[in-house]
């Protein structure tokens, strides 16, 4: 028979298996199944390999680092006539920032090969009237969230949650993509449906947490710092072909503890070299130095220590070579400390952080979207309503993990008969968080629940 | 403290603010007296104080042109001088809604193991210099930090001590009520291209604004006086949208949405060309929270200048080209300049100036 001819491009690894016709009955094995394995790790030739057989089934072909989000795609069968590309690009395109092919593109110093699918991640996500809803509790974490009603933190039972949550039909009007943690971005449904491609029915970006935590950080002030550098290339990498689009990573400053330089220094830089990681691996990098809300200080003095964080963060970034349209920030607002004897209104808030963003972010990063560190779910809210009374150079809207959930759990219960109203929870808080985005949420019919606070002292995730 | 919060805190901000009001821009015309020498030279006329007093009278006096101006940057001689008619030149300026500004710097100095790379100097003192100009009626400041592109520059040293003196000097200037103008300038000289001007710029401006904050400078009330992002001088021209859209895209990702305005340097374009590129970028869609006008020097003065030749009698004519000039600037700034028509002599001519020297 004519063989099969594959051109193999550039950084991609194709597998064959073959499997032999049934062996006769007395043989030991009733089929013979070889792996054919081939890799092309050359930057700039594709090579072909052609087959004569009719019982070599393509079983997989991942792309490395470099090329198109096709790594999930389909098998290619094998017939006479067919010469399929593997690979839906041109090897013309630059496969990394070592080429030394001619740049194309107009940005020369920030470019990787995934530059434009990054922007265009970033602007989905930055879309009006929507935000992201944060579900990337870590296991221990969301143990405290089964706990509180009365829950046992099994596998079974985180599912059953994020199942919960993630096939609330219509959720996608209002949320335009999901920080998951690792375990659920390889999990599926009861009903076998992973959860990634929920989300992706409903136009939702999946995100995943990538740092490892916080643990102290030696010669601070009893500060932290956060660690999950190490192997962060090939794991972001893993990440991407399993679904993920962006990344999050979430490190914190103390206002009581200073900050000291060196924790600033090292939140900062931190955040910079994941960033160009992530990017590096098709991830749109979340940058998230969280300002601790712990302390007694006034609004001052937030926005003092804000605006030296981000102007380090900015720094770093641009150090590292960060392509900023292809970034969102996930700061904290600029609050008092909780333990201030003054609360700030909505206006206050949004006056004291809108001056400290127009002063510290550039207008190419295309959105921020706030974490709510402990507000109430109104509070939060209200505030972002606030903060888009008028147009900003950026897309300003949430990211929020407790200020959504807080009244989701209070609902479900842990009951199956409770998962449809927990469903109308979600959905309910997401309007009032998509609405404060386009800056026309109404506080009137509010619950007495969507108002606590939700401030725990010396908060660790 | 987050940034400056004193007693000119919201004069600053409204001064900066106005600068940049769209329809206006600043002319600079704070030649030193040995530069302006080189420029009168140039036209057959003696060096004297006379006349450069006369020059500086045939700009600021001519009928019609103050109204697309927003503020003048002036060298310290001309801050004390007065018209022909005894009337101090910043009276005249008050009147006509233009701020004066000053030059605050006192030239570059080479920086020592590097490959003739300069820092500006002018700290010493500062403070009191800026108070006095404060109560002769300046309202704005400038200083001219120089750098290069080459294989090996700018190198970090360069960039870390530019930026150093800027945000000294600006926070110096707004304790005594100037706003100051940030000026990074990267000369045009070299073969490089576009995208080599792009890397350079981002990563200077990424500098000069980081220094800004660590010296908590108020940016509300501060002005950037940049570069185009353009071609080397050696090295092919190309369209002004492209111009336009490096530029911008390397604002974006630099300069804080809290900066009222750029006023951008011509560096040596020629009137027409800067005129035109500043229009493009005006056109140019995309993020913009910021004004995007002019602080031209010779773009706006060449053709007046020629006109002039140093006679009374062509003072009108050299009036009618400067008006001109500023028309056409003030129009990109609303990206409705409509491009050559009839340009005086001069216009179209490179005004490139090979390592020039202030």
């Amino acid at each position: 028979m004519t063989p099969t001819t594959f051109r193999v491009v550039p950084h991609t690894t194709i597998v064959f298996i073959y499997k032999s016709p049934t062996l006769p009955a007395d043989s030991p094995r009733k089929q013979l199944a070889i792996l054919l394995v081939i890799t092309n790790p050359l930057p700039h030739s594709p090579f072909q390999i052609s087959l004569s057989s009719t019982n070599f089934f393509l079983h997989t072909h991942r792309k490395s680092r470099f090329e198109s989000p096709m790594a999930s795609a389909s098998f290619v069968k094998l017939n006479a006539s067919s010469s399929p590309w593997i690979g839906q690009r041109s090897f013309n395109q630059r496969p990394g920032s070592s080429s030394r092919l001619p740049a194309t593109r107009v940005s020369v110093v920030r470019a990787g090969s995934y530059s434009e699918e990054l922007v265009k991640t970033a602007k989905t996500i930055a879309s009006p009237g929507r935000g992201i809803l944060a579900i990337d509790e870590s296991n221990a974490t969301c143990g405290k969230r089964l706990a509180s009603i009365g829950l046992d933190n099994t596998e079974a039972n985180r599912q059953a949650y994020r199942q919960l949550l993630l096939t609330t039909p219509g959720l996608g009007q209002y949320i335009s993509g999901s920080i998951l943690f690792e375990e659920t971005l390889y999990q599926s449904t009861t009903d076998g449906k992973k959860m990634v491609d929920c989300l992706r029915e409903q136009n939702i970006v999946p995100g995943i947490k990538v740092d490892k935590g916080l643990v102290p950080l030696p010669g601070s002030n009893n500060e932290s710092w956060c660690q999950g550098l190490d192997g962060l290339a090939s794991r972001s990498a893993e990440y991407y072909s399993q679904g993920a689009r962006f990344a999050k990573w979430r490190t914190v400053v103390s206002v009581p503890c200073g900050p000291s330089a060196l924790a600033v220094k090292e939140a900062a830089w931190g955040l910079a070299r994941y960033a160009a990681i992530s990017q590096d691996n098709g991830l749109v990098p979340i940058v998230e130095p969280e300002i601790l809300l712990d302390g007694d200080h006034p609004i001052e003095r937030t926005l003092e220590v804000a605006e030296r964080v981000w102007s380090e963060v900015f720094y770093y970034l641009a150090e590292n070579n960060v392509m900023f349209e292809g970034i969102l920030l996930k700061p904290s607002m600029v609050t008092p400390g909780a333990d201030h004897k003054e609360k700030a209104s909505p206006e206050t808030v949004a006056k004291y952080t809108l001056t400290m963003l127009k002063r510290r972010v550039p207008p190419a990063v295309p959105g921020i979207m706030f974490l709510s560190g402990g507000q109430s779910e109104m509070e939060a809210t209200l505030n972002l309503h606030a903060m888009n009374q008028s147009p900003n150079p950026w897309h300003v809207s949430f990211s929020y993990a407790r200020a959504l959930q807080n009244s989701v759990l209070k609902t479900w219960q842990g009951q199956p008969e409770n998962v449809e109203a927990g469903q109308k929870a979600l959905l309910s808080r997401a309007k009032a968080n998509s609405l404060a985005q386009l800056g026309k949420y109404s506080a009137d019919g509010e619950s007495e629940d969507a108002k606590k606070g939700m401030f725990v002292k010396g908060y660790t995730y | 403290m987050s940034c400056y919060k004193g007693k000119y805190a919201d004069e600053l901000i409204a001064n900066a603010t106005y600068i940049g009001t769209p329809g206006k821009g600043i002319l600079a015309a704070d030649e030193s007296t040995g530069t302006i020498g080189k420029r009168l030279s140039s036209i057959n006329v003696e060096n004297t104080e006379s006349n450069r007093r006369a020059l500086r009278e045939l700009l600021f006096c001519t009928p019609g042109a103050m109204q697309y101006l927003s503020g003048v940057i002036l060298f310290e001689e001309t801050l004390y001088q007065k018209t022909a008619a005894g009337k101090l030149f910043v009276d005249v300026m008050k009147e006509a809604k233009v701020l004066p500004g000053i030059k605050v710097d006192k030239g570059t100095v080479e920086l020592p193991g590097t490959n003739g790379e300069t820092t500006t100097q002018g700290l010493d003192g500062l403070g009191a210099r800026c108070a006095q100009y404060y109560s002769a009626g300046a309202r704005f400041a400038k200083w001219r930090a120089v750098l290069k592109i080459g294989p090996n520059e700018p190198s970090q040293l360069a960039i870390n001590e530019n930026a150093y003196g800027l945000a000294r000097y600006a926070m110096i200037c707004q304790e005594n009520g100037l706003v100051p103008i940030v000026e990074p300038e990267i000369l045009v000289d070299g073969p490089h291209d576009i995208n080599k001007c792009a890397d350079v710029t981002e990563r200077v401006l990424a500098a000069c604004y980081k220094a800004l904050n660590d010296h908590h400078v108020l940016l509300e009330g501060t002005l950037l006086k940049p570069n185009m992002v353009t071609p080397g001088s050696d090295s092919k021209k190309v369209a002004p949208e492209v111009v336009a859209e490096y530029t911008v895209r390397a604002l974006q990702r630099t300069m804080p949405s809290a900066v009222p305005a750029v006023v951008f340097l011509s560096g040596g374009q020629s009137e027409e060309e800067a005129t035109v590129n500043l229009n493009a970028m005006n056109q140019y869609k995309g993020k913009k929270p910021w004004s995007l006008s002019f602080s031209f020097g010779r773009a706006l003065q060449q053709s007046t200048l020629k006109a002039w030749a140093g006679k009374d009698e062509n003072v009108k004519k050299a009036q009618e080209a400067f008006l001109a000039r500023c028309k056409a600037n003030s129009e990109a700034t609303l990206g409705k300049y409509q491009g050559g028509g009839s340009l005086s002599e001069g216009a179209s001519e490179s005004l490139h100036v090979k390592d020039y020297k202030y």
